[in-house]
């Protein structure tokens, strides 16, 4: 209480007495810095918030930033007390990335709680702009909904007609089931069954079989990280690809390709909002994100940094670390940056940019360590998330 | 052929054999906490992260040093044995008067220390490692195609298990280490170094970790999480053979492996927690476990 | 049960001043005059979780260091409490005692059902029953429609105390949470200094001659394991109400672990230990969240030093220095 006085006081006197454009604000970036998720986003994310705050030139346009960082260790309730307690003590503006469908539902009601702004890269739960949006929570880089449309409707439209789901025993795994579903049944196809595995797990040999006796055409991995690279490992053991059957990863990062190596993962199809080898502009950032962090960033990385470069524009604009008027100017700017181009941010807080289906490379094709996917079809924005109208947010769509 | 509560049969056959090729994993596991525990009486908590040192230690000597898989099936569980070693030799042999507890807790500290020192330098989305090239491919044996390199899995820890079982029930060695858990005074009477095998019995059951871990690593992900929720699978498989029975451990191996494979057929989202239902069962109706020797 | 009708329930040889001693008064209280400026100086979200812990680890104590019993599964009774108390004050709208009560009211029930199969078991067995029933809690909490899977129960209110007060603002809830676990500490160690306390001792001590002295010892286990599991599901429906939240590393396993290294490492069988050991764990969890898996690292340090160095825990050691039970 006393600290909190005395911290408004010193601020008011800062305003007073400083240059009158001078704005403070302090970026969190809060992720998962030593679990599962810790590669795709971690100190990654971190280094891309600080390149979007140098890109911008902040301190040049007379915005301070400072940047602090978190281990949310994929834990809801770790999450939303270092929310908490950033918002409430630490005078933090905006929460940037966490990944993680449940931490995210954390801190996006933390954020609309304390009115500030929450900027998500990393989670896929569509739920954060349908059932659980928040008029503070901006999603950036992809949802579930996006991927089932990307991945489900190009396989399905490709003749892949029948589908067999592999699923993780979790939220994530069943919602990106069902958004699949629909988008496959939407397209003409048919699901002939899944199979719930048990989440994280280690062996999907049973489960694999399984999936090829019901002779389904495509086998969908509803499910994330070491258990879709496991599947897919196996599924190359098992002679399920030579047997005739296609695999559809329906999340997959870029690290996770690379885990499995162009032999084990060729011909894979998936869906991603960024790769790095897609024009100059993407090259040219990966190359410098590269240098600082080993190995080129993922898409949860690359939205990091698009996000803060907005943000950093709408507080520009505004001229003051008024939440609410940066938060509505966010939606009133169109985005334009290079790692994601053009777009726009919905109502209800789902930013709307292009979607890519990508194939894995044949290690014949791959020139590099990291040179692993190629493009097969551009999703426009409109195309690949749900329209807002059949989302359910309720305050965007109450006027 | 008939067909069981609507599951083919060529189906069921597959799941069975893939339930085996899981049990072995469990069967090597187990038969290392259990050798453990029977001669040292320690519950070696450490023993998923030593399973993933050994997978580490086989990608660290193709990558760093070229060593290709079948020398790294006999190096890296000496590696990770002579580590192991090391730890008893400073940490572990400090706790051997005191409760179970006591051992537990600093085996569970020691995971969390090695599995933490993984996930700095390494990461945790995990590194590829190519099966041998000789074990590529597989066989149709007509209800499934079966990986060459699984059905050499089932293969290498059979003849292990039971090279294992052999040496200590059947020879002048086992016989002495037996005796050593008996009587160790009088057993370093005849003039037996008692200390320095209870020493090399834990480096045997750490090495067999680390053997499993080497034969884990072409067809799981190789990452520093791959033991830890492992560890308290494999304990279970223990406590249902009958703690610190060899026999036991081997054959509640494989046995869970199958029992888990068809639970995966009949209800997929209970395969992870079916042996935890087994284990209470059996601690009410038969606590010493299935093999064990009632106390 | 009836050959034996005229049990003991207090042995005379055992009857000592069941008052509080003098420097325990005072530490209560100086205890109690710190938890109230606390707030003011740490983050009140971030006190109220230390407490929660502390009440939880005083609970597991109870059960390890009076009654001799090591549980593994003690998140089962924390987690699931957790969880009914987020559906009651989320789905029922019932208000924050009654949220808590209904938590803390299944925990028992949960206890009383895994316990009267558990303490027919001893020593690792009995450890290994409780972790199987912990699967089996957890595997539940991930099946079971009410729990939300790994999303958990999110977005639970914080009703009006008694449906009269307002409990919105953190310093005020924090006093709410101040009320609970103080109190429930405070009878955690009446508990443990009763005749009831001295049994279990005696048990703990010698159970044969607890038997042959005509003590119903698997009654009194009973009880003491109903009992821990009620305070911790006390601290876990109050830990719900705090985040406004309920999820899956309440039941998981690593959470029974956490607990054990809290008590541990502050010393078991203490009054004292679990609340200290419960501070450092959470503040080091929390202070050092920046260190990313570093955080594992330290927190193994911990427990092998700990093991090898300072079985005592922290207060046992302070407690020999000072020459008084601490």
């Amino acid at each position: 209480m006393i600290k909190r006085i005395a911290l408004s006081t010193a601020a008011v006197s800062a305003l007073v007495a400083g240059p009158a454009l001078a704005t403070d604000i302090t970026l969190g970036v809060l992720n998962d810095q030593s679990g599962v998720y810790a590669d795709l986003s971690g100190q990654g994310s971190v280094v891309a918030a600080q390149m979007a705050v140098a890109d911008f030139d902040a301190a040049g346009k007379g915005i301070n930033v400072n940047i602090i960082s978190a281990d949310h260790q994929n834990k809801p309730d770790i999450a939303s007390n270092i929310a908490r307690q950033w918002y409430d003590q630490d005078g933090v503006d905006a929460i940037l990335d966490v990944p993680t469908s449940s931490t995210a539902l954390a801190v996006a009601d933390v954020t609309a709680e304390f009115g500030k702004v929450f900027i998500n890269s990393g989670a896929a739960t569509s739920d954060l702009t349908r059932a659980n949006c928040q008029p503070t929570t901006i999603h950036w880089t992809y949802d579930t909904a996006a991927l089932a449309n990307g991945t489900g409707k190009a396989v399905t439209e490709a003749g892949g007609d029948t589908w067999f789901f592999l699923t993780a025993d979790y939220a994530f795994g069943h919602a990106l089931e069902r958004d699949t579903t629909a988008v496959v049944e939407a397209s003409g196809g048919e699901v002939l069954g899944s199979v719930a595995h048990p989440f994280p797990g280690t062996d999907f040999s049973s489960f694999l079989l399984q999936a090829q006796a019901s002779g389904a055409k495509v086998i969908g991995l509803a499910n994330a990280g070491a258990d879709t690279v496991n599947s897919i490992k196996q599924a190359s053991e098992f002679g399920i690809v030579q047997g005739g059957q296609k695999l559809a990863g329906l999340l997959l990062f870029i690290n996770n390709v690379h885990s499995l190596g162009a032999q084990t993962a060729q011909g894979l199809q998936m869906t991603t909002a960024f790769y790095w080898d897609m024009n100059d502009d993407t090259r040219a950032f990966s190359e410098r994100f590269k240098e600082e962090m080993g190995s080129p960033p993922s898409m949860v990385q690359a939205g990091v940094y698009a996000g803060t470069l907005h943000y950093l524009k709408a507080v520009e604009a505004v001229g003051s670390d008024d939440a609410e008027a940066i938060v509505a100017t966010m939606k009133e700017m169109k985005t334009d940056d290079p790692l994601f181009g053009e777009g726009y941010i919905r109502k209800d807080g789902r930013v709307i940019h292009d979607m890519y289906l990508m194939e894995v490379k044949s290690p014949e094709e791959s020139t590099g360590e990291w040179d692993l996917l190629k493009e097969v079809a551009t999703i426009s924005g409109e195309d690949a998330f749900l329209p807002m109208e059949d989302g359910g947010c309720a305050f965007a769509l109450a006027d | 052929m008939f067909e069981l509560l609507g599951i083919p049969p060529q189906v069921l056959l597959g799941q069975l054999l893939i339930g085996l090729i899981n049990g072995s994993f469990y069967a090597v596991l187990s038969l290392g906490l259990a050798v453990i525990f029977g001669l040292l009486n320690i519950i070696n908590f450490a023993h998923g992260a030593q399973y993933m040192m050994g997978a580490f230690v086989a990608w660290m000597l193709l990558s760093y040093g070229g060593i290709g898989y079948w020398p790294a099936l006999f190096l890296a569980p000496v590696i990770v044995g002579v580590i192991g070693i090391a730890l008893e030799r400073v940490l572990i042999a400090r706790l051997y008067k005191l409760d179970h507890l006591y051992g537990l807790l600093l085996t569970f500290g020691l995971a969390l220390i090695i599995q933490g020192l993984f996930r700095n330098y390494y990461g945790v989305s995990g590194l590829p490692y190519q099966i041998p090239s000789a074990l590529q491919g597989g066989q149709n044996l007509g209800f499934m195609f079966l990986p060459n390199y699984r059905g050499w899995v089932i293969v290498a820890s059979v003849i292990v298990c039971f090279g294992t079982w052999f040496m200590i029930e059947k020879t002048r060695l086992g016989a002495n280490l037996r005796a050593a858990t008996e009587n160790p005074e009088l057993v370093g009477a005849f003039g037996v170094n008692v200390p320095r095998m209870i020493t090399l019995t834990y480096g045997f059951g750490v090495a067999l970790a680390a053997f499993a871990g080497v034969l884990a690593a072409p067809i799981y992900s190789v990452n520093p999480n791959m033991g830890a929720d492992l560890i308290i699978v494999v304990f279970a498989v223990v406590v249902i053979g009958g703690m610190g029975s060899i026999m036991g451990s081997i054959l509640t191996g494989f046995g869970l492996g199958v029992i888990e494979g068809l639970t995966r057929v009949f209800y997929p989202e209970g395969s992870a927690v079916v042996i935890f239902v087994i284990m209470a069962i059996v601690l009410m109706i038969k606590p010493e476990g299935l093999f064990g020797k009632s106390a | 049960m009836s050959t034996n009708e005229n049990t003991k329930t207090a042995t005379p040889a055992m009857h000592r001043s069941v008052g509080m001693p003098g420097h325990m008064k005072i530490i209560f209280v100086v205890l109690l005059a710190v938890l109230i400026a606390l707030p003011f100086m740490v983050y009140p979200v971030f006190a109220m979780k230390v407490m929660c812990f502390a009440l939880f680890a005083c609970a597991f104590n109870l059960l390890l260091g009076f009654g001799g019993l090591l549980s593994f599964g003690h998140a089962a009774y924390f987690g699931m409490a957790s969880y009914v108390c987020a559906h009651a004050a989320k789905v029922w709208g019932l208000t924050p005692e009654l949220a808590i009560l209904a938590g803390t009211v299944t925990a028992a029930l949960l206890g009383l059902l895994i316990g009267s199969l558990a303490i027919r078991r001893q020593g690792i067995y009995f450890a290994m029953v409780t972790l199987a029933f912990a699967q089996m809690v957890y595997f539940f909490a991930l099946q079971a429609e009410f729990t939300g899977g790994e999303d958990g129960i999110q977005t639970v209110p914080r009703n009006d105390l008694l449906g009269l007060f307002p409990m919105g603002d953190d310093i005020v809830f924090y006093f709410f949470v101040l009320f609970i676990t103080f109190g429930g500490i405070l009878f955690i160690y009446r508990i443990t200094h009763s005749p009831f306390g001295q049994v279990l001792k005696a048990i703990r001590e010698n159970e044969p001659r607890a038997i042959s002295l005509g003590y119903h010892v698997n009654r009194y286990k009973l009880t003491v394991f109903v009992l821990s599991a009620t305070f911790a599901g006390l601290a876990g429906a109050t830990k719900s109400q705090v985040f406004h939240l309920a999820s899956l590393t309440d039941v998981h396993w690593s959470m029974s672990g956490e607990v054990v290294l809290m008590t541990l490492l502050g010393g078991m069988g203490t009054v004292l230990g679990p609340i200290v050991g419960a501070v450092i764990v959470v503040t080091m969890q929390n202070y050092l969240a920046y260190l990313g898996a570093w955080v594992t690292v330290i927190q193994g340090v911990i427990f092998v030093i700990g093991v090898l160095m300072f079985r005592e825990g922290i207060i046992g050691v302070l407690s020999k220095i000072f020459k008084k039970p601490l």
